[in-house]
């Protein structure tokens, strides 16, 4: 089942060892305190006289210092783990994997994900076609409210913020078709907000990049606004030509759509 | 009329019309049983207009209840929705009548449902704990009360005359901008916050003047019940965090109303300082609500153990350490936003810190059972619940505070399961405790045991079977807030979450019918002793109910647990043979109708402020100031109770204690 247990890729594998290490620390505590719990509120039950009682007893300094010393140690480990990964995993840290990253430009719409492919000039909606093993790096934001860009099985979510960009650095590690969704709620299209990742071999990614740059309409400012209309539907699925600098534009809110939308007031 | 129109109303939708008509026949039917009764005078004059913190208290935790009947309405809609919405099927509910209903939900149990049993709670026993007969401005704590329930009102209104917000429970712009949200939903949702928030402030500052200013002879700090203890540092969080919230509204309100730009997409706007704002807020919220449950365990905990509470200086420094660190957690609610490593390690560390003062209060509670002799009955049931669902709530809000986990959690189902694993397994489970222990000192009567554990029962188990699934459904990568879904592997674990929801109902209808019983059966169950459980606290050395000035002669405290010590000193016969010789004269506040007449034109002002419907506005503000100038200048008015009176009463409740063999050592 795809999800953040399944991971396809270094960042998320990295992030589900986090997940169950944490877990595992945990419940080397929690564990006990539920047996114990129960044992206790067992056995010291009223009706069992066989049971001690000490109504007065309610200090001891070997315990005191026990129960403020466990869950501090359990904190000072775990401290140290949530440190270390937050610099290890920070979404905004490139990936070194021999190969030269791709880059890839993201922009939330209502409701629809628009990706475009800055070097190579083409752009897909609601579809991102990737080469397997390679580093992606993500430069995002929002042409609409919020959203959040997430693929479970690559790791990290980032959220997408209009007129900002933030950084997200993922690897698909295997081919596949991985699911991925916006995870912040964005409006009434919100749940039809899906894409797919296709991870794909080298060579089936450049025999895409050629079918995709031979056939598909271009991305001007005039589709884009036709794009970014509300609607969780695309009139295309992919655009052969990008006008440079539209990213640019979507991000300092000049690009026609979200520039409409502003003056609309 | 502004923008007020008879479109306003959603004929067309017949979910919402059922559901404000049956609210309206309800309503009806309560004014006309009412009014058939003849209750009006003494609805008016005991309930409605008291300054009395118990009957305050009581209204609180009423109106709670009733809040929690509409948002748990809302819950049980999403959960139904979500068991249908599988692949292409769209379910029943379309988006934009689901997205106002978890906005709803959320906005309710928060604050409707959870505040306010908080706040009741406090209100009825944190002055019968010190030892004092009221708290500190009881006008001020009836206008808090009544504002409180303005924004419900407001809240449900919105129900039957327009719509509510669609953009989640904290409004997060730019969605919740004129922009994208040009209805008046999120401006119901503004005001109704406006007026509750100043509610809620108000009785946290009444709160802490009354623990700080207000407490019987001898009743030093290190002598306070925990209980006192968790309200005082709720109350100091809500004091404040509270003029943070009403703040950050008042900066979307400016967006919303005058074309200002805080938080818009263009003019310089920008939605994350919102963010901060509001968690700035919202976290110190989260221990507003838990840190008075945690105060409710502690006192059940110990009575039913019959035994003292474990390290209560401990419990103390916890409960202070956790009011601080409150305040220095808040960007682990968005640490996807890419603020860098060092900005989130910081504040994932700050967060997992807290997770110590409140582990040490998890091993003080364990080890008050140990060698403890404990009665299982209901209150306790539910601390021992809440124990068990406490600690699996608590291990995955740690797991989501080391960001790298966080990044894969966020904004799932697993973080929803995470917070109403520790919203209901902490602060209902809390309010239910409190809601058992202490309703014989209310009211004089106890309640049905065979109901209250059918209730804890179908709570427990309905909430493990409700979201548990939402733990496993958040590892699978399913987001909140869906209205629908492709995966069609998620179906199954949503069912099981439907049927655990049916559950609680179960739990919930169990509560009403346990409420019903012991209110018929009371004459049976009547608690003359006025010390039903055996407790350790000053409340049960008084009458059930306690006369409104709660003690004759205030008592003298000399410990901790000072009704407990007071009944073991073998020397002396049990408290409540001793009459004091001292029956001084005691004034009592006069009833004020100060708060309900604020309350209505601060419904009036804040439906009109939602519909622009300006005249009004200017009506019931002037209500409201002349109203408060009125009250300003009213002679006071206070009735006394003369000592010889007192002392008559007095006795004759000890003799009737005495006999009914209350008070004695167990």
């Amino acid at each position: 089942m795809p999800g953040v247990l399944d991971p396809r890729g270094p960042i998320a594998a990295a992030e589900r060892l986090i997940l169950l290490d944490a877990t595992a620390i945990m419940l080397v505590v929690v564990v006990p305190v539920i047996v114990m719990t129960l044992a206790f509120a067992w056995w010291y039950r009223a009706a069992n006289r066989r049971a001690l009682y000490r109504p007065d007893w309610a200090y001891s300094g070997q315990i005191e210092l026990t129960v403020w010393a466990i869950p501090a140690m359990v904190v000072l480990l775990l401290g140290g783990v949530g440190w270390i990964a937050s610099h290890d995993l920070d979404p905004g840290r490139s990936l070194q994997a021999g190969a030269a990253p791709l880059r890839i430009d993201a922009v939330s719409l209502d409701w629809k994900w628009l990706f475009i492919y800055p070097d190579a000039g083409v752009a897909t909606v609601d579809e991102l076609v990737v080469p397997v093993g390679v580093p992606l790096r993500f430069e995002l934001t929002s042409a609409t409210v919020m959203n959040a860009f997430f693929v479970p099985q690559l790791g990290s979510q980032i959220y997408t913020m209009p007129g900002m960009t933030t950084h997200l650095n993922l690897l698909a590690a295997g081919t596949g078709d991985f699911p991925g969704l916006s995870s912040h709620f964005s409006g009434s299209g919100f749940s039809d907000m899906r894409f797919i990742v296709r991870s794909v071999s080298a060579p089936q990614y450049a025999a895409w990049l050629a079918r995709t740059r031979s056939a598909a309409p271009t991305l001007d400012r005039t589709s884009y606004a036709s794009l970014a209309r509300a609607g969780s539907r695309s009139p295309f699925s992919a655009y052969g030509q990008v006008t440079p600098m539209l990213f640019e534009q979507i991000i300092e809110w000049s690009a026609p759509a979200t520039a409409a939308r502003a003056q609309a007031r | 009329m502004g923008k007020l129109h008879w479109a306003a109303i959603p004929l067309d939708q017949p979910l919402a019309m059922a559901a404000s008509l049956t609210i309206i026949v309800g309503f009806l039917v309560l004014f006309a049983i009412v009014t058939w009764k003849g209750w009006w005078p003494t609805l008016w004059r005991e309930w409605l207009t008291s300054v009395d913190h118990k009957r305050i208290g009581v209204m609180y935790v009423l109106l709670a209840f009733v809040l929690l009947l509409r948002g748990f309405i809302d819950a049980l809609m999403m959960r139904s929705q979500l068991a249908i919405a599988a692949g292409a099927a769209p379910g029943y509910l379309p988006p934009e009548h689901y997205d106002q209903i978890f906005s709803a939900h959320g906005t309710i149990m928060i604050f409707f449902m959870a505040m306010p049993f908080m706040v009741g709670l406090m209100n009825f026993v944190v002055p019968l704990q010190l030892g004092v007969r009221d708290v500190a401005f009881p006008v001020l704590n009836s206008v808090s009360f009544w504002l409180t329930a303005s924004g419900a009102l407001l809240v449900n209104v919105s129900l039957v005359i327009g719509e509510f917000a669609r953009t989640g429970w904290l409004a997060y712009p730019p969605l919740s901008e004129l922009q994208f949200s040009p209805g008046v939903g999120v401006d119901y949702y503004l005001w109704a916050l406006q007026i509750a928030g100043v509610g809620t402030l108000l009785a946290g500052i009444n709160l802490v003047t009354t623990i700080l200013k207000v407490r019987a002879p001898g009743m030093s700090y290190m002598r306070m019940p925990v209980f006192c203890w968790t309200a005082l540092a709720s109350n100091m969080l809500i004091v404040a965090a509270f003029p943070i919230l009403t703040a950050t509204f008042a900066m979307l309100l400016l967006d919303r109303y005058v074309g200002m730009h805080f938080f818009t997409n263009d003019g310089g706007g920008n939605a994350m300082l919102y963010f901060n704002l509001i968690w700035a807020w919202g976290h110190p919220e989260v221990y507003i609500l838990i840190l008075p449950a945690f105060g409710v365990f502690s006192e059940v905990i110990a009575v039913f153990a019959g035994k003292r509470l474990f390290g209560y200086r401990s419990m103390v420094m916890a409960t202070l350490a956790i009011c601080v660190l409150s305040f220095m957690v808040w960007l682990h609610h968005f640490f996807t936003m890419g603020a860098g490593a060092d900005v989130n390690g910081f504040f994932g560390i700050m967060t997992m810190i807290i997770a110590v003062p409140t582990g040490v209060k998890i091993f003080s509670w364990l080890f008050t059972l140990y060698r403890g002799r404990i009665r299982f009955e209901v209150p306790l049931l539910w601390a021992i619940g809440f124990m068990v669902t406490f600690v699996i709530g608590g291990m995955t809000g740690v797991l989501m505070a080391v960001p790298p986990a966080d990044f894969v959690l966020h904004n799932s189902l697993f973080l929803v399961a995470h917070f109403h694993n520790v919203i209901i397994g902490g602060v209902l489970f809390g309010g239910m405790a409190g809601y058992n222990y202490w309703f014989p000192k209310a009211f004089g009567f106890t309640l049905d045991r065979r109901w209250g554990t059918v209730s804890f029962w179908c709570w427990l188990v309905g909430f493990y079977f409700a979201f548990m699934p939402l733990y496993a459904l958040g590892l699978l990568g399913m987001t909140r807030r869906m209205q629908h879904y492709a995966d069609a592997s998620w179906q199954p674990y949503l069912i099981v979450a439907e049927f655990g929801a049916l559950i609680i109902l179960c739990g919930i209808v169990a509560m009403i019918v346990q409420l019903v019983v012991s209110i018929r059966t009371r004459d049976r169950r009547r608690d003359l002793s006025g010390d039903p459980w055996n407790g350790r606290t000053l409340e049960w050395s008084t009458a059930s109910p306690p006369p409104t000035y709660n003690f004759a002669v205030l008592p003298v405290v000399e410990s901790l647990d000072a009704h407990w010590e007071s009944k073991h000193r073998a020397s002396q016969p049990p408290a409540a043979a001793r009459a004091p010789t001292d029956y001084a004269d005691i004034e009592i506040p006069a009833r004020s109708a100060n708060g309900f007449v604020t309350a209505v034109f601060a419904v009036l002002t804040g439906f009109a402020l939602v519909w622009h419907v300006w005249w009004v506005v200017i009506a019931g503000m002037t209500g409201a100031l002349l109203t408060l100038l009125a009250f300003g200048w009213t002679p006071r008015r206070d009735s006394i109770v003369a000592a010889g009176d007192l002392a008559s009463d007095d006795i004759a409740r000890r003799e009737m204690r005495a006999g009914a063999g209350g008070n004695t050592p167990a």
